[in-house]
């Protein structure tokens, strides 16, 4: 201290801040005076408060896994208690200047003379202040009436065991939520309730743990996804009749409860931030404070690091702990994940760091400007970089990448020809790109469609609508472009609104212009698709009824709707409708008395498009009004047809109801042709090392056509989601497959709605067909229930498997051209009308 | 309904194969027709030589069928293709081998391959006829359901018996459970292919099992109880257990139906394969004969 001045105050104990404490402590212990410089400040009444808020011996994880440490703190892993005793240590080791009980009311002055007040009515001075709160501050209500902290609502839970035998329902899909609802499961009934359908912002190993709890059916452990909390009943004076009702996919749900814990993450303190004179980049409640790379904030010597600064994960706010105090020292230092970067960003021509080309992609994208630089980073991380080279540049560049993959790198920049197509139309393929520089072309059925230029994005249609390629991309010289897996992409949207909303948007606009080919001014046509709403539909739920006067029209965006004429129980189901489909245009086209009802045949995404939009729309190309006129002829054509065959529109509603609206290649047989000779399923077996991925007697009939326990490869497909190894993947072609890198875990066989994926140890290979044929060895073609598993295999367990819609096998689906007369065939939902057409 | 999108075996890519047998029968006629100058028609002249050897190898591919079937990787054409070739082909066979025999017969070996062939070919007609009538039967059988639905839902009406059995007098209750206890599904295959009702019942008068087809006697039994029933909980019971009954009737129908319409579809090839191999090994008898004795 110096002139009763710190160097710098570091406030909040937590991970981040008691690493940054740790290093300022050796710069300390290193100088020969024996003066403190550092000062870290504490609320509450003992380090890292969160964490030892936590639950008894709760597991710490140290995600991410590729991410090195860099901390005088240690931190690995391991049990609550010791990961605190851990760091008491360190404090006493290091000699930590810690102060407790004092929280910190005022921050006023500028750097280097900053005036820290405490609540005590004390104050402190320093040059710099490391802001290391955290967002633990306030957790997130439930927002309705009665939601108020009380013994029957909570928004933490310390101890599990204090219940036994009660019901409660933990709220929320987040780690803390997840944890909860685990440690209450051992002598409770546990409902956990997400707003979403998949678990998607825990960590890998809680993720594991939630699925495995709700997997297993012997416990008292129910999940509710797409649900939200519709009402609190607090319980009467006895403690008893509480209860919550719950909006579900399928209606309201009550259940009676002992207590309800809410985990809804927490609102960072924003407001004590803000008086500070920290800026934010908007008004949203997750919003995030503008840092740059050395975490300072707009207000010069105050750095804010760890939760508050964006980043959750225990060890990355430690590295920033580290890395902080470095800068404030003067010294240069890179992240922990450089070396990552540099390997991602090696076989560019830039002579640039890697930090350097990160802030430069940064700023390219307007998306992604305003995003919080480390989320950027990460995303980064978690994304390829693709360069398309000229072919001499190429086939040099090819031999460097060569080189340096053998030499230990695992994550380089990946190369294409300039010319090559990223990807084709009518593929399944669903990263989304975004262009840092040169230009990417957009060809629909052979015509150029749009040019897209540096900080433009693509591959917003498959992302969002699970369906192919609507056209080809094609990369020009030198251009750069940011591929980012599906599965980061929906993480982000979920977490980072802002870049939720770019995505939509421009999914609007380009929806719109596929549609009504609008001839309207750009800024016209952004301000255009600012105004229309998105929609959601749940599965049956209806979209508008019969003989209602309608004034709007939807652009499907997601799902199928089935149209149909006539009274429940009468009803005639006469055409479905996909993603990039017009529903109920007739409306606005002529008469405005809708024709049908609507139904969502699964969850549907549209957008609503009222008369003044589509007026504005058609009137600025009014040569485009015969096309959609056409179009819609073409739809009342085929729709009376099969109206008018009572057995086609039931087949169309049956076919429906099993689910095959969101089918892409879905096995059909014909019952009248069927002779019940299992060839199917023995293909199945013979081509998919001895196990059968589909059931053919097992599966809905209606009037002749049978679908069997087959997989139907999902547009957006269930099984998907939360596979933890990310094992499952959609091959350009459609088919979803899962590879090698299974680990067993049942999550998509819990996930499939379908029921067609099933565990199972790898079967030993069997004698070949003559030696059945003619040395009776083996049992013979077809999956043999009784083989016995070789020990090595019983040793890796069992692993997930489905149809792969035979993609390896050149003839197409085994199980078709298996089928001795023709029952079989694989159809996609466009097929439903030609199936019962012309009957 | 079929529906557009499927294609029987037998119009299989527009009758192609149809019009392939049509052809080679044309062509064999020709073939026959044109024997008889130097001599008679016979399986020894040239034109006969030639028939005699498209008609081998036209038993060899349809023999094939059985291999390719299980070439579950095999590029070589659709299996059903394959199917709608083996049964126009065969069907001409019945008179390209007859145009090789020149309709000559004895007691020969000659003569037993012909015989054989003939039994092939009669017992493959007979599969077709299973192939084309059979499947539409078993869907109309199941109305929606699968055997396994049918057998599940056996086990839930089996469970409510039991149950209403309970609040029975001792002597119904002990009939009601020798009716679920001697219920014979099927038997081996031959009943299953009669598709017989064995099922019996043990009458506590006499000891005796005793014929219990189709549940009627059981159904009898509790009809004639009802209204001598002076208990009320009984009668409750026992109104149950007539509709239950009904329904365990009506089930094992349609469960036995399947059993039998299945054990038709697969019956002929017990014919048609053995066939197939004594016709193979004639065959060649057949052909090192004519070899050795030129």
């Amino acid at each position: 201290m110096q002139d009763g001045r710190y160097k710098v105050v570091i406030i909040g104990s937590g991970p981040a801040g008691l690493s940054a404490a740790g290093r300022a402590a050796f710069y300390d212990n290193k100088s020969p005076d024996s003066q403190k410089t550092h000062l870290l400040l504490e609320s509450f009444s003992s380090p890292a408060k969160t964490i030892y808020q936590y639950q008894k011996g709760k597991h710490v994880m140290d995600e991410p896994g590729f991410l090195a440490l860099r901390s005088p703190m240690s931190f690995v892993a391991g049990k609550r208690e010791n990961v605190l005793d851990n760091w008491q240590q360190g404090i006493n080791k290091n000699q930590i200047n810690i102060q407790f009980n004092s929280e910190v009311v005022k921050i006023s002055g500028e750097y280097p003379q900053f005036v820290i007040q405490l609540k005590n009515g004390s104050s402190i001075q320093s040059e710099n202040i490391v802001l290391s709160i955290g967002l633990q501050g306030n957790p997130r209500k439930l927002g309705l009436e009665n939601d108020a902290e009380s013994n029957f609502v909570r928004y933490t839970l310390e101890d599990p065991d204090e219940f036994e035998d009660k019901t409660v329902v933990v709220i929320g899909a987040g780690d803390a939520a997840i944890e909860n609802a685990l440690g209450l499961a051992r002598n409770n009934k546990v409902h956990i309730v997400n707003r979403r359908n998949e678990f998607n912002r825990a960590k890998e190993g809680n993720l594991n743990a939630v699925l495995t709890a709700i997997n297993n059916k012997s416990n008292q452990f129910y999940c509710q996804y797409n649900t939200n909390v519709k009402a609190v009943n607090l319980p009467d004076e006895n403690n008893e009749n509480g209860s919550i009702v719950l909006d579900t996919p399928e209606g309201d749900l009550e259940i009676a409860c002992d207590c309800i814990i809410a985990r809804l993450g927490a609102i960072a303190p924003r407001r004590f931030v803000e008086s500070c004179g920290v800026k934010f980049p908007n008004d949203k409640p997750t919003s995030i404070p503008d840092l740059d790379n050395n975490y300072q904030s707009n207000v010069k010597g105050l750095y804010i690091i760890g939760a508050l600064g964006g980043y959750p994960l225990i060890k990355q706010a430690m590295n920033q702990g580290y890395e902080v105090i470095e800068f404030i020292n003067g010294n240069e230092v890179k992240p922990a994940d450089h070396p990552l970067l540099e390997q991602q960003f090696k076989l560019l021509p830039y002579a640039m760091d890697a930090q350097k080309v990160l802030d430069l992609y940064q700023q390219r994208v307007p998306m992604f400007k305003r995003m919080n630089a480390l989320a950027f980073r990460e995303l980064i991380i978690e994304s390829n970089i693709v360069i398309a080279l000229d072919a001499e540049a190429y086939q040099e560049t090819s031999i460097t990448q060569k080189t340096a993959l053998t030499s230990g790198f695992d994550k380089l920049t990946n190369l294409i020809r300039s010319g090559d197509y990223i990807f084709k139309q009518g593929n399944y393929s669903n990263s989304f790109y975004t262009i840092v520089e040169g230009s990417v072309e957009l060809i629909k059925d052979g015509n150029k469609k749009f040019t897209l230029k540096a900080g433009q994005f693509f591959g917003e249609m498959s992302l969002l609508s699970g369906r192919p390629r609507q056209a080809s991309a094609i990369a020009s010289d030198d251009c750069i472009l940011i591929e980012t897996p599906r599965k980061i992409m929906a993480k982000l949207m979920n977490s980072n609104d802002e870049v939720a909303d770019g995505i939509n948007r421009v999914f609007i606009m380009r929806a719109l212009q596929t549609a009504f080919n609008p001839k309207l001014p750009p800024k016209e046509m952004n301000a255009l698709a600012g105004t229309i709403e998105l929609v959601e539909f749940k599965a049956k739920q209806v979209i508008y009824n019969q003989k209602e006067i309608g004034n709007e029209l939807y652009l499907i965006r997601s799902g199928t709707v089935s149209l149909s004429k006539g009274t429940e129980g009468n009803k005639l189901v006469t055409y479905q409708l996909q993603s990039g489909d017009l529903v109920g245009q007739m409306a606005l086209m002529g008469n405005s008395t809708r024709q049908h009802t609507a139904e969502a045949a699964v969850r549907v995404e549209a957008l609503k498009i009222n008369k003044q939009q589509f007026l504005k729309l058609v009137q600025s190309n009014p040569s485009q009004i015969k096309v959609l006129q056409a179009q819609l002829s073409q739809k009342m054509k085929k729709s009376n047809s099969i109206g008018s065959v009572v057995e086609a529109s039931k087949t169309i509603k049956f076919l429906l109801d099993e689910g095959l609206g969101e089918a892409t290649n879905a096995l059909i047989i014909n019952e009248n042709l069927c002779v019940n000779c299992d060839n199917c399923e023995t293909a199945c077996a013979e081509t998919h090392g001895g196990i059968s991925r589909l059931d053919r007697e097992t599966g809905a009939s209606f009037d002749g056509l049978h679908v069997p326990i087959s997989c139907r490869h999902c547009e957006q497909p269930h099984c998907m989601k939360d596979c933890p190894a990310d094992a499952i993947h959609r091959a350009e072609s459609g088919e979803v497959f899962i590879d090698d890198s299974c680990i067993g875990c049942g999550n998509c066989e819990t996930n499939c709605v379908y029921d067609v994926i099933k565990m199972s140890y790898t079967l030993p290979k069997k004698p070949g067909l003559f030696s059945w044929m003619f040395l009776g060895l083996g049992n013979g073609p077809g999956e043999d229930l009784d083989a016995k598993i070789n020990p090595k295999d019983k040793e890796l367990g069992k692993k997930a498997v489905k149809c792969d819609a035979c993609m390896d096998q050149k003839g197409g689906p085994a199980c078709v051209r298996a089928c001795p007369t023709g029952a079989a065939i694989r159809i996609s939902p466009n097929d439903f009308v030609n199936l019962v057409d012309g009957t | 309904m079929v529906p557009n999108m499927f294609q029987s075996i037998l119009k299989y890519k527009k009758y192609r194969y149809l019009k392939l047998s049509l052809l080679s029968v044309l062509a064999s006629y020709i073939l026959y027709l044109s024997q008889g100058s130097s001599q008679p028609a016979n399986g020894g002249t040239l034109q006969g030589y030639i028939l005699g050897i498209f008609a081998t190898f036209l038993v060899l591919l349809l023999a094939s069928l059985g291999i390719r079937k299980r070439k579950y990787s095999s590029n070589l054409g659709k299996l059903q293709g394959w199917t709608s070739a083996h049964i126009y082909l065969g069907t001409s066979l019945l008179l390209i081998a007859s145009f090789h025999a020149a309709f000559q017969v004895g007691w020969n070996i000659h003569t037993l391959a012909y015989v054989l062939l003939l039994a092939v070919i009669f017992s493959g007609f007979y599969g077709l006829y299973t192939y084309l009538h059979y499947p539409r039967v078993l869907s109309i059988n199941n109305t929606g359901g699968t055997q396994n639905t049918w057998l599940e839902e056996m086990g839930e009406v089996d469970d409510k018996i039991k149950a209403q059995a309970s609040s029975c007098q001792i002597e119904m209750r002990l009939f009601v459970l020798s009716a679920l206890k001697n219920t014979i599904l099927s038997g081996n295959f031959y009943p299953q292919l009669r598709g017989k009702d064995l099922s019996k019942i043990r009458e506590q008068s006499n000891k005796k099992l005793i014929p219990n087809k189709n549940q009627q006697r059981i159904i009898d039994a509790i009809a004639t109880a009802i209204p001598q029933s002076m208990n009320q909980a009984e009668s409750g019971a026992l109104n149950q257990l007539l509709t239950l009954f009904s329904r365990r009737q009506r089930l094992l129908k349609i469960i036995r139906r399947n059993l039998q319409v299945r054990a038709y579809l697969k019956v002929w090839l017990m014919f048609h394969i053995p066939l197939t191999v004594a016709l193979m090994a004639a065959l060649i008898v057949h052909i090192l004969v004519v070899f050795i004795y030129w």
